[in-house]
């Protein structure tokens, strides 16, 4: 071994300084703030450049944070995941009913996460029902992230969000990059395109209060043939949440209201089915299981659905919202609320969006067989 | 803790705030307190074996120190003549040696039986398979404590210094126990001896803007090699290496450069990360590369890559392997019988195999890295073969080698040989690695770089783009570096200028590195020693 020369590691320099300290220290203190500030524009800006935008193929994203746009006044608030808000028109609600609801849906929403949007929504408002779709009862944890993403960067911050993303963020998510989802979407930067640029500084409506408009159908196909389960028992966390979700209500004074999609698939068990009517019969709630309805709401799976049976398309969906209006009507005693002249006119401007929506998705089927912006360009 | 990580970064902010909060003289206890914290992060079950090797380190290094001053003393008041002196002091170095022996079979032997049974097991399944016993030993599932290697020889540096009365031991169990365990050189180095830190421990070190900027800007520079230009060129070379039927031809060659810059990318990135960090705390660990791809010669690679891992080396193999008993005899031996000129290279050369061969299994336990460090051996044993036909050579052209071309091809033939010797290390045998780098030559083709070929690397046109513009700034910021200090040069520009090159390079890793879901976080590569 030979003789070696270690680099000496490199000191900072001392600078002289010709000023005062008090005239160095107001310098040096005014040029942090001016760095600081250009430093967290740039990044603010990058951050909004990068977050996705969900107004392409992929809109969900955008569903809860449109809630935090609406003035605040409905009488039922919808919570679950695809089977509310693919399956349930709050403008047939009200256009029919005149009840006033908002679905505060998302993909794949756990039973936790109902729990905590269901605080933050009670921090806006009081509503008078609030109607929970039972289907993620099965799922005890996440499956993917994008889902949570989906749900919980939505929300606005509180104590609940924090709550939420502590009690369903997958292991391999970070609360601070919730806090900051530059550092989730940094890699980015190789997909931006228009629409990055676009959507900047504000985002289009995508929802009708939380109802998401597909008007393209695709029969129902097969389905694979359900499997035998070794527990049917729900996770511990989703009946730990509901029982927490109706307690809330309970304490709150709001009529919860479980509901069961009409679904083919995935399969709803005899036995989960049991355990959910018998939650609902112990503590006196409305269940509403659209499967064993079908018929009777009139539902027709080679027109109804956009996605081969998995979810209803407007029509599936206005049919569906039809038969539940009735019975939320009657059992819950939700009132007509029509009538009033400035919820009417809020509402007039509610419909006129959806019948654009629905007349655009209709003129588009008709032009191209498909809707170009829910389809992959490839 | 990965040093990439939210809970690292969080950890250290925390620790450097309250670090400058409390008064100066509990500051060690805090960095004390932080380390073991930190060791406990990676497993609470690991943290008996460091602490058993600080305290009979720290108890031995006790014992020498005593004998020493005993030694001191005891000629002092009797007034020995010279040959009394010489006796009992050979006496009492003797009972010394004991101390030592003892201490390093305890710290080398917690090393050894962590790291290198399923080695042992490995092989001694190979023989009992070759005897045709039908017997075999199952390998054993012990968790690696964090940093081993580095605690481990940074104790034995220690004891061997006390024992050789460099310095006083440390009387102080605490500050002894956070030489050995000081969080930011605990993963990966470097290497560093208790003289150059013991007084910066004991130290009272009070906020100092420049001094703490210095620090945060060396560690951004790590992360800025370590996730733009490391992390993305891993998959590369993961790639080439898991699926040989594919990635032949040109593939190893870019497989091989892309290698030599990750390697590179990721340790001396760490090593950025780790002395940043110390710097933060106002304490100045060793350097540990200079600049080792600007190197003539595979001699010189090897003085300026993992300076203090080579220094370590010398100082407590290389130097007492050359001068011990049996290479003495040997010398003796061979000189008589073969002759002085093999008489005289007899401690160079055996030296220099112990040290390679320690090297080498030192990287990992497997014979492909005893074998690599065999191979850098030859090479460097080779040079010093050929150096007097070197010397003769420019006496008769003198003057070839002040020209530039001669110095570029020097760093380029020395580059080339050492990331050939480098793909030993993932493609593990040295059949394989000929038969690799065979296939460059023998299924040579520039399709890939035109057909997509490439892309199929795990990386894709950013990926690529990003890890060569991120290779050139690394370059640039060398080639500026021989003169003179970097960081110097940007502190000396106006704050605007300044505020510009950092917080570009902060958004830069914010933005282009690879970290987080999507990106495949590898570990530091110098973590596992």
């Amino acid at each position: 071994m030979m003789d070696e020369k270690k680099d000496a590691p490199e000191q900072a320099p001392q600078r002289s300084l010709k000023r005062s300290p008090k005239h160095r220290s107001a310098a040096v203190f005014g040029r942090v703030v001016v760095c600081a500030a250009i430093l967290c524009g740039v990044l603010w800006s990058l951050q909004r450049l990068l977050v996705p935008k969900y107004m392409g193929r992929v809109v969900e994203g955008n569903l809860i944070s449109e809630y935090y746009g609406e003035s605040g006044d409905h009488e039922l608030i919808i919570l679950g995941d695809c089977e509310v808000y693919e399956n349930i028109s709050p403008v047939i609600l009200w256009e029919e009913f005149g009840i006033a609801s908002y679905i505060r849906g998302s993909a794949q929403q756990l039973i936790p996460q109902s729990y905590y949007l269901l605080e933050d929504t009670l921090r806006r408002e009081h509503p008078q029902a609030v109607l929970l779709s039972v289907a993620a009862m099965q799922e005890g944890e996440q499956t993917n992230e994008a889902y949570n993403r989906m749900t919980m960067e939505g929300m606005e911050w509180s104590r609940y969000k924090l709550e939420a993303i502590r009690t369903t963020g997958m292991e391999e998510e970070h609360l601070v990059e919730y806090l900051f989802p530059l550092l989730r979407y940094h890699s980015r930067f190789k997909e931006l395109d228009q629409d990055d640029i676009r959507y900047f500084w504000r985002r289009g409506k995508v929802s009708h209060n939380g109802y998401y408009m597909r008007a393209d159908v695709r029969p129902l196909t097969d389905f694979p043939t359900p499997r035998r389960r070794a527990d049917y028992r729900f996770p511990e966390i989703s009946t730990q949440y509901l029982e927490k979700i109706r307690a809330l209500c309970e304490e709150e004074g709001i009529q919860l209201v479980l509901m069961k999609a009409p679904s083919l698939y995935p399969v709803w068990y005899d036995q989960w089915e049991e355990q959910i009517r018998g939650y609902a019969e112990a503590h006196q709630l409305l269940y509403i299981n659209c499967i064993p309805a079908i018929e009777e709401i009139g539902l027709d799976f080679n027109e109804d659905t956009y996605d081969g049976g998995l979810h209803m398309n407007v029509y599936g969906a206005e049919k569906l919202t039809r038969y539940l209006g009735r019975i939320l009507q009657e059992g819950c005693g939700l009132k007509d609320l029509r009538g009033d002249p400035e919820r009417d006119a809020l509402w007039e401007e509610k419909s006129r969006f959806y019948r654009e929506m629905k007349e655009a998705q209709e003129a588009d089927l008709e032009q191209y067989g498909y809707l170009p912006q829910f389809t992959d360009p490839e | 803790m990965l040093l990439v990580s939210y809970a690292f970064l969080s950890f250290f902010a925390l620790l450097a705030v309250v670090y400058y909060l409390i008064p100066g003289r509990y500051q060690w206890l805090l960095l004390l307190g932080a380390s073991l914290l930190f060791y406990l992060s990676g497993g609470w079950k690991t943290i008996v074996f460091i602490l058993v090797t600080i305290f009979t380190t720290w108890l031995l290094a006790l014992k020498l120190g005593k004998l020493h001053k005993g030694t001191k003393a005891y000629i002092k008041e009797h007034g020995l003549g010279r040959e009394e002196k010489k006796a009992y002091r050979a006496a009492r170095k003797k009972v010394a040696w004991r101390f030592l022996l003892l201490g390093l079979w305890i710290d080398v032997g917690i090393l050894a039986v962590l790291k290198y049974t399923n080695f042992a097991v490995d092989n001694i399944n190979g023989f009992l398979h070759f005897m045709g016993s039908g017997e075999s030993l199952s390998p054993v599932d012990w968790l690696l404590p964090l940093g081993i290697s580095y605690y481990t020889f940074q104790s034995v540096g220690y004891l061997i210094d006390v024992y050789r009365g460099k310095y006083e031991p440390e009387k102080d169990l605490g500050r002894f126990a956070l030489f050995v365990s000081f969080f930011p050189q605990l993963i990966q180095g470097p290497i560093s001896r208790f003289d150059e830190m013991k007084e910066q421990f004991k130290a009272s070190h009070a906020f100092d803007s420049r001094q703490v900027a210095f620090g945060l800007q060396r560690m951004l520079w790590g992360y800025f090699k370590k996730l733009i230009v490391a992390d993305r060129l891993v998959h590369a070379v993961a790639a080439v290496s898991q699926d040989t039927d594919t990635y032949r031809g040109i593939f190893v060659l870019v497989g091989m450069l892309c290698y030599t810059v990750q390697i590179y990318a990721d340790f001396s990135g760490g090593i950025d990360i780790v002395i940043g960090i110390a710097q933060v705390f106002g304490i100045c660990l060793p350097e540990n590369f200079h600049r080792p791809y600007f190197s003539k010669t595979v001699g010189e690679y090897w003085r300026r890559w993992h300076m203090s891992l080579m220094t370590w080396l010398r100082e407590y193999i290389f130097y007492p392997a050359s001068v011990c008993g049996p290479v003495t005899k040997l010398t003796r031996w061979n000189k008589k019988y073969l002759g002085e000129a093999i008489g005289r290279r007899t401690p160079v050369y055996a030296a220099s195999l112990l040290v390679w061969a320690v090297t080498g299994i030192w990287h990992g336990a497997t014979w492909g890295f005893v074998i690599w460090g065999m191979i850098n051996c030859f090479v460097l044993l080779a040079a010093s073969e050929l150096a007097p036909w070197q010397r003769r050579f420019h006496e008769k052209h003198p003057k070839i080698k002040d020209q530039t071309f001669f110095k570029i091809f020097q760093i380029g033939r020395t580059l080339l040989l050492l990331s050939m010797i480098q793909t030993l290390e993932y493609y593990k045998t040295v059949p394989r690695m000929f038969g690799m780098l065979g296939s460059i030559l023998t299924e040579w083709s520039l399709a890939p770089f035109f057909n997509g070929g490439l892309l199929t690397l795990g990386l894709d046109g950013w990926d690529w783009l990003l890890a060569a513009l991120g290779t050139i700034l690394m370059l640039m910021v060398s080639l500026i570096q021989r003169k003179g200090s970097v960081r110097a040069r940007i502190a000396a520009q106006p704050w605007a200028v300044r505020f510009l090159l950092w917080s570009g390079l902060f958004v830069t890793v914010l933005i282009f590195g690879a970290y987080g879901q999507g990106f495949d976080a590898s570990q530091f590569i110098y973590n596992q020693f």
